[in-house]
């Protein structure tokens, strides 16, 4: 396997949806190239972080006011 | 997240379908539930797309209204949810092209760039890079980094990733095919890890912690 091939897939190599025969070759692959193995660690840690963290929070104040709004909307429009 | 994924079986009603069929056989209140379900997921979509705080608020207030006054027109051969965050991403569309007094907007625009498709930094990351900042400091670059993505790549990235939508969910809700999800998905992921290892590099972190600093003041 080549880095452009494991590039490929690398999605589906994130994703876990990788036939077993296939995960032989990126195994081998990825205990001899460095590059691609820090690029699938970090690829996995950027999705963890983004996915861990908040980073448009909506406070409890805002969120009472946008939901007070809605209903009340809703509740003329029936 | 884990409100997204099915935990019916095939055969076993969504929690969400009940609450559909109270509020359309006439109690309002049925839908309180489902809003406070999923008010968050709907902002942080619109707030994604539109960039804007404010827009990202009627964005949502407007995306519940309207799925309200349409819920006759929910199937029920898709997830209310998938449903719900469809008219969300129109409405932010909207909301944008109306900014840009207007423009037409697209999920398609500026999507030309080649910029990540190939990764170029291989450097390794320092162990649990996210601790060499406080909350704030992450948060702000977390959020600068996602700007940076044309928005066609931003919202595959979060109802993908952060939303834990399904490939073809991703594909239905945004009218996409599977391949165009799946291409976007990759470029936006590779995208997103080139621009953080900058600050998450093993010897980058302190240098990098100073710039975020330096930005912030």
């Amino acid at each position: 396997m080549t880095c452009t091939e494991f590039l490929a897939i690398l999605d589906d190599v994130i994703d876990e949806s990788i036939a077993s025969q296939t995960r032989t070759e990126i195994e081998t692959h990825l205990k001899k190239c460095g590059h691609c193995e820090v690029v699938l660690n970090t690829t996995r840690k950027t999705i963890e972080i983004y996915r861990c963290h908040e980073i448009y929070e909506l406070p409890a104040e805002v969120s009472e006011r946008l939901h007070s709004a809605i209903m009340e909307r809703c509740t003329k429009a029936h | 997240m884990s409100t997204i994924q099915s935990i019916a079986g095939q055969n076993e009603q969504h929690p969400d379908v009940a609450l559909v069929e109270k509020v359309r056989s006439g109690d309002v209140s049925a839908y309180d539930a489902l809003v406070r379900k999923y008010e968050r997921q709907i902002f942080r979509i619109a707030q994604h797309i539109t960039q804007n705080r404010e827009d990202a608020e009627d964005v949502m207030q407007d995306a519940f209204v309207k799925a309200f006054e349409k819920l006759d027109q929910f199937q029920g051969n898709s997830k209310f949810y998938t449903w719900l965050v469809r008219i969300a991403v129109n409405e932010s569309l909207m909301r944008l092209r109306k900014r840009r007094t207007g423009k037409m907007v697209s999920i398609d625009e500026d999507l030309q760039t080649e910029e990540g498709s190939v990764p170029r930094d291989f450097a390794d990351w320092a162990p649990n890079p996210e601790q060499n900042y406080n909350q704030a400091e992450l948060a702000e670059i977390l959020r600068k980094t996602i700007q940076g993505l044309p928005p066609g790549f931003r919202v595959v990235f979060v109802l993908r990733d952060v939303d834990g939508l399904s490939t073809e969910e991703t594909a239905e809700t945004l009218g996409l095919s599977i391949p165009a999800v799946k291409s976007r998905l990759l470029r936006a992921r590779l995208q997103l890890r080139e621009r953080l290892s900058r600050y998450f590099h093993k010897k980058a972190a302190p240098l990098a912690r100073e710039n975020a600093r330096e930005k912030r003041s």
